[in-house]
């Protein structure tokens, strides 16, 4: 069964092929069929298919694609006015703001197009008028992006490629759509980017894998997607393999395929593992020992402790102390936060504050307490999922390291050697109080 | 009929700026945080008002400097 379906393999070299021009494109996909449209009167066909597929959104919340975008065409509907200022739009997120995840961006140095046949598709199937490509600021990618927009003239839809600023909490559906709309990628609380999205248009944000998928689907139809993979949530999927194993990188397996293989087909651990961050830094720490024989599929997961999200999983190197790398994240994340709301804005900074202290071993049982209290305080709070993914990283990171705490309150601290594992990117901001140009 | 009537009382966390007249009118339904900030008692962004304090959650809407409280009834 072939399940390199996003990214053909080269036999040659056992690496992803490189099909960024249209020709080599079409040459190993072949062509997309026009996309039954709701401009045809055939809104539905290509959501059919998608619901046939058990089609999941790749970007973390594993959300079924064709809710959502049934979501977005009722949404339209509802509309009274039909001004082209109330059709939907597309916005295609290739944002990568897990700075743990590589996937987005192998995607796009790879099969452009692929994401790009999404697009179409989905833009045909929700009636949307105006699409547009999100990379962060500084992707490498983007003269490659922008000559493979260029070489697809017979595009019903222009697609436009927007560069948010590569914070963190850009990526959040709502924040693309503020983004889009008002030049600002800051969360917004209470409109729902499918009703109320860009500038108030029915917004549909998938990540640019979700798109991928859709632009096989459109070709081999919903049964052959949900051919291999998790029974729930099937296809392939691709997974960022970091931290202390041989080879890591981004790989494409069906869903539900065992962690112990994932691991195997990275070159497997290269020594002692205690714990995997699960979904990155929204995500979960999960003990190495109940990790090992689960299978990558969202529910599996889940019962083991972690989550899948953008697919994401770190082997975190025993020798290295989990505590620093707790703490080094979590001062990342509050510095990331949009500062809109009180609880993120102060608790974040306060709860990094006094992980940075335990990791140093420097903190009492008292300080200890203090860490949970606010995090249970910050979570639920919010006008976006920023603290509460936070809060669960950083949780679950203190369950899981539970005998690391109690040495470093001792004063102790049993990590081998001294170094940083997980990747922290450097942001160059200026302070702010509130949201502000930082977003901009 | 007025008995099946359900107040509600939503917050909206990226308007507040932690005044905290709310937890003054409504003690038995919103602490303050450590920073001044609102915390739903019962948890969320969105708490019921039980009959007794439809008054105060009025009052409490309107004393909000920056109208990050909203009431909202349904039968």
């Amino acid at each position: 069964m072939l399940t390199h379906r996003l990214l053909p393999i080269d036999p040659q070299t056992g690496r992803a092929r490189d099909l960024r021009s249209l020709a080599a494109h079409a040459a190993a996909f072949g062509p997309l069929p026009t996309p039954p449209s709701a401009a045809d009167g055939h809104p539905g066909a290509l959501i059919e298919a998608i619901a046939e597929a058990r089609l999941c959104g790749r970007g973390g919340g594993w959300f079924p694609t064709a809710r959502k975008m049934q979501a977005v065409v009722d949404s339209a509907a509802g509309r009274r006015q039909r001004s082209p200022g109330s059709r939907p739009v597309v916005i295609a997120n290739a944002m990568e703001g897990e700075p743990a995840s590589g996937k987005d961006a192998v995607l796009l140095a790879h099969v452009p197009h692929l994401i790009l046949d999404g697009i179409q598709a989905a833009a045909a199937t929700v009636g949307a008028t105006d699409a547009y490509l999100a990379v962060h600021r500084g992707t490498p990618s983007i003269d490659d992006l922008d000559r493979a927009i260029a070489e697809r003239r017979s595009d019903p839809v222009r697609v436009e490629l927007i560069t948010p600023p590569a914070r963190y909490v850009a990526s959040e559906e709502s924040a693309l759509a503020h983004w889009a709309g008002d030049g600002s990628a800051t969360p917004v609380y209470g409109d729902r980017p499918f009703e109320r999205g860009m500038n108030g248009r029915p917004t549909l944000v998938q990540n640019v894998e979700t798109l991928a998928h859709l632009g096989l689907i459109a070709r081999h139809g919903g049964a052959w997607f949900a051919e291999v993979g998790d029974a729930q949530a099937p296809g392939t999927t691709l997974v960022t393999v970091g931290g202390r194993v041989r080879q890591p990188g981004v790989i494409e397996v069906p869903t539900g395929t065992p962690v112990s293989e994932l691991l195997a087909r990275c070159g497997d651990v290269d020594g002692p593992v205690e714990g995997f961050l699960t979904g990155g830094y929204g995500g979960a720490w999960v003990a190495s020992e109940a990790l090992w024989s689960a299978e990558w599929a969202p529910a599996q997961v889940r019962e083991a402790g972690g989550v899948i999200g953008a697919g994401i999983l770190w082997a975190l190197d025993a020798g290295i102390c989990p505590l620093h790398e707790i703490a080094r994240v979590a001062t990342y994340m509050a510095g990331e936060s949009a500062g809109q709301c009180g609880p993120c804005r102060f608790g974040l900074p306060s709860v990094a504050d006094d992980l940075t202290d335990l990791a140093r071993a420097t903190s009492t049982r008292e300080d200890l307490a203090r860490i949970n209290a606010r995090l249970a305080l910050v979570v639920n709070r919010g006008g976006c999922k920023h603290p509460d993914g936070t809060a669960r990283f950083i949780g679950t990171g203190l369950t899981v390291f539970s005998e690391e705490v109690a040495e470093h309150l001792r004063g102790g601290c049993s990590a081998s050697r001294t170094g940083n594992s997980l990747p922290i990117p450097q942001v160059r901001k200026s302070p702010v109080k509130r949201a502000g140009k930082d977003f901009r | 009929m007025s008995k099946h009537v359900r107040r509600q009382l939503h917050l909206d966390p990226t308007l507040c700026d932690a005044h905290g007249f709310c937890a003054e009118l409504l003690p038995d339904l919103i602490d303050l945080d450590e920073w001044g900030y609102p915390v739903f008692i019962a948890g969320g962004l969105v708490t019921d008002i039980p009959e007794g304090s439809a008054g105060e959650a009025k009052r409490a809407v309107a004393a909000c400097p920056v109208g990050a409280l909203r009431l909202t009834k349904h039968a």
